[in-house]
């Protein structure tokens, strides 16, 4: 019973790691309607400025919060860059620029930075407590987390540029008739998903050691997560990240080998998703002819 | 909110932008039956490097046209079709290793076998659609090299399997590589032929208008879940085809052939090529085996930023792919050259 305790909490850890991941990848599928595959990587990267920061001698929480300044910034100039001129294209054009996104990350960094594998400070210390149920570590995961989700939530909730965006997101032509600049509103969406990320990515780099590769099964279980949760819902992203997170370990420790952890874990959420295929908490797609 | 298109919906008749590259007209005979004669020729030009490079092209264009026919003129967007690809190839794997069957006995096994695991995959598919589809080939892509190493007395695990060498027939005379060229060029050719038919047909157009208008297609008594598992089927029988050739020519198979890059590899080569487009998977092909090495050639520490900026080169100019930007423009330029057609 004790093992099993631990391995929810480990698993809520990190599944608090693919919910933000699986909640950005939501704030732009619902904004612009497609899957960003360079999440992670884009993570990755926001990643590496934190690490050379903190080398620099910067302290942990300064270098953190100028990451996610940069991050911000460089999502928001990705978008007007690189996604506008595939904003009316097919949806298979644009997740093509996405994924060409992905490897130019990927081995720019490998580039910069060598494939070498790096560590990464935590600034939480690793003890265990609650009757060793938990780490300090990932208390301080979870935390980071929740503050994130719940600033986000007020910022969606109870500012005006956090309506705008809701309403550039549900309804772009009505938006813009309103007078809401609707590129602007897209592209502050995909600096929020970059700076999500980018807490994503310095929360998992101290477990996961900083390498051009890290976020790959993160972004996949995000990924995971985002639909099981249903693509349309961000608080359907985060429950289904921690779901995720939670079956993973499980489905590690207690059912089969770490070999085939992936391919069972995948099983169970698309056997979930063959009844609800959009999703626990997602809206079924309307169509008109 | 409308949803938007995966792919461009078709316009006026599906013989025309939809991507008639084997149409009735005489002068696109014409610049076909050039294009074969200088495809025969060309292996006896070319070293056996080359050769078999292009051989690579052609199988890859077999496996990009199978995805075409989903993705493209389905509208069924898959990152798994690596996981079909890999299916083919221990399928004519382990015939050849375990029970000796002649190499090309093992092409139609792998077209059944492929065809029965796409139906059969493509019943529980027809519930998902867009990102769910993409997450649930995902998930098979990931878990194909696994369950190659989990099943290992069977596929040999991490080893893989060393494949005898085929033998071209003893009357022509020619080196093993061309000979595997010739045999690669033929099935690209009848899966052209095939792909043509199906999709220029009443299944095609039966196709696109579960693509693009799903109710509508339902409403005229159109039964789109046949369609769609057919489409699946068919798709990954030509992919399963391309894997077992693939198997054939390189002479070995082992779990890390085949990653979910394969699987993002064709899906990219078929957006570039031009998605719902036959000739497409051509150009699909040569990016697929070209570019790597070319972005080596540029930049050897950075060589896959220098493929994506290749990649967003080509959305971006042509988002429709090479062929479906280019092909009506050239089809134009034919009609003009041909006799008149009134339409």
């Amino acid at each position: 019973m004790h093992q099993f305790l631990q391995q929810i909490f480990s698993g809520l850890a990190a599944g608090a790691i693919y919910a933000s991941v699986a909640l950005a990848l939501v704030m732009i599928y619902r904004a612009t309607d497609l899957v960003n595959f360079a999440q992670g990587e884009m993570a990755m990267f926001s990643t590496y400025i934190a690490w050379t920061l903190v080398n620099a001698g910067l302290p942990f929480w300064a270098a953190f919060l100028i990451t996610l300044a940069v991050s911000f910034v460089g999502g928001m100039a990705i978008e007007r860059v690189l996604i506008r001129p595939v904003e009316n294209a097919p949806v298979l054009a644009a997740v093509i620029v996405t994924i060409a996104l992905l490897l130019i990350f990927n081995s720019t960094a490998g580039w910069l930075y060598s494939y070498t594998v790096q560590d990464f400070p935590s600034p939480f210390p690793d003890r265990p407590v609650f009757g060793a149920l938990i780490t300090t570590r990932d208390l301080g995961v979870i935390a980071v987390t929740l503050v994130m989700l719940a600033m986000l939530f007020i910022f969606f909730r109870f500012t005006a540029t956090g309506l705008a965006m809701r309403a550039a997101a549900q309804n772009p032509e009505s938006a813009r008739l309103c007078g809401i600049p609707v590129g602007r509103m897209l592209a502050i969406g995909w600096g929020l998903a970059a700076a999500i990320g980018a807490t994503a990515g310095i929360m998992v780099a101290p477990v996961l050691f900083l390498d051009p590769n890290m976020m790959g099964g993160v972004l996949i279980y995000a990924f995971a997560g985002a639909l099981l949760g249903g693509i349309t819902s961000p608080v359907g992203a985060v429950v289904g990240g921690l779901i995720v997170g939670v079956t993973e370990n499980l489905v590690g420790t207690y059912l089969i080998a770490s070999q085939l952890k992936l391919t069972v874990a995948f099983a169970l959420i698309i056997l979930v998703l063959v009844f609800k295929p959009n999703g626990l908490f997602g809206t079924a797609i309307i169509r008109r002819v | 909110m409308e949803k938007r298109h995966v792919i461009a919906p078709a316009t006026g008749s599906p013989g025309g932008a939809g991507g008639a590259v084997f149409g009735s007209n005489s002068a696109q005979w014409i610049s076909i039956l050039a294009l074969v004669v200088f495809a025969v020729a060309l292996p006896f030009a070319l070293s056996k490097y080359h050769v078999f490079e292009l051989t690579m092209v052609m199988i890859y264009a077999i496996a990009v046209l199978g995805l075409n026919i989903l993705t493209g003129y389905n509208g069924q967007i898959s990152l798994g079709h690596g996981g079909f690809f890999a299916a083919g190839a221990y399928t004519a794997a382990i015939l050849m290793h375990r029970y000796g069957v002649p190499y090309w006995a093992t092409l139609p096994a792998a077209a059944l076998i492929c065809f029965v695991l796409g139906v059969l995959f493509g019943l529980p598919a027809l519930r998902f659609e867009g990102p769910y589809l993409a997450l649930v080939t995902l998930a098979m892509a990931l878990a194909t090299p696994q369950l190659l190493k989990y099943f290992d007395t069977w596929t040999g695990g991490q080893q893989g399997i060393n494949l005898p060498k085929p033998v071209p027939p003893h009357w022509l005379e020619i080196d093993r590589d061309r000979w595997l060229y010739f045999v690669a060029l033929m099935a690209l050719l009848i899966a052209i032929r095939i792909a043509a038919n199906i999709l220029h047909g009443r299944t095609g157009r039966a196709l696109i208008a579960t693509r693009d208008q799903p109710i509508a297609a339902v409403a005229m008594g159109i039964p789109t879940a046949r369609y769609k598992t057919i489409a699946f089927g068919t798709s990954t029988l030509f992919t399963g085809v391309a894997g077992a050739l693939a198997a054939i020519v390189i002479g070995y198979v082992s779990p890390e052939g085949y990653s979910l890059f394969l699987s993002v590899s064709f899906l990219v080569g078929s957006a570039i090529g031009g998605i719902a487009t036959i000739g497409g998977a051509i150009v699909g092909g040569l990016f697929i085996e070209f570019v790597p090495n070319l972005a080596n050639d540029i930049s050897d520490a950075a060589p896959w930023a220098i493929y994506g900026l290749a990649m967003l080169l080509f959305m971006y100019t042509m988002p429709r792919g090479a062929v479906g930007t280019v092909w009506p423009w050239i089809g134009k330029a034919l009609m003009r050259m041909g006799p008149h057609k009134i339409e």
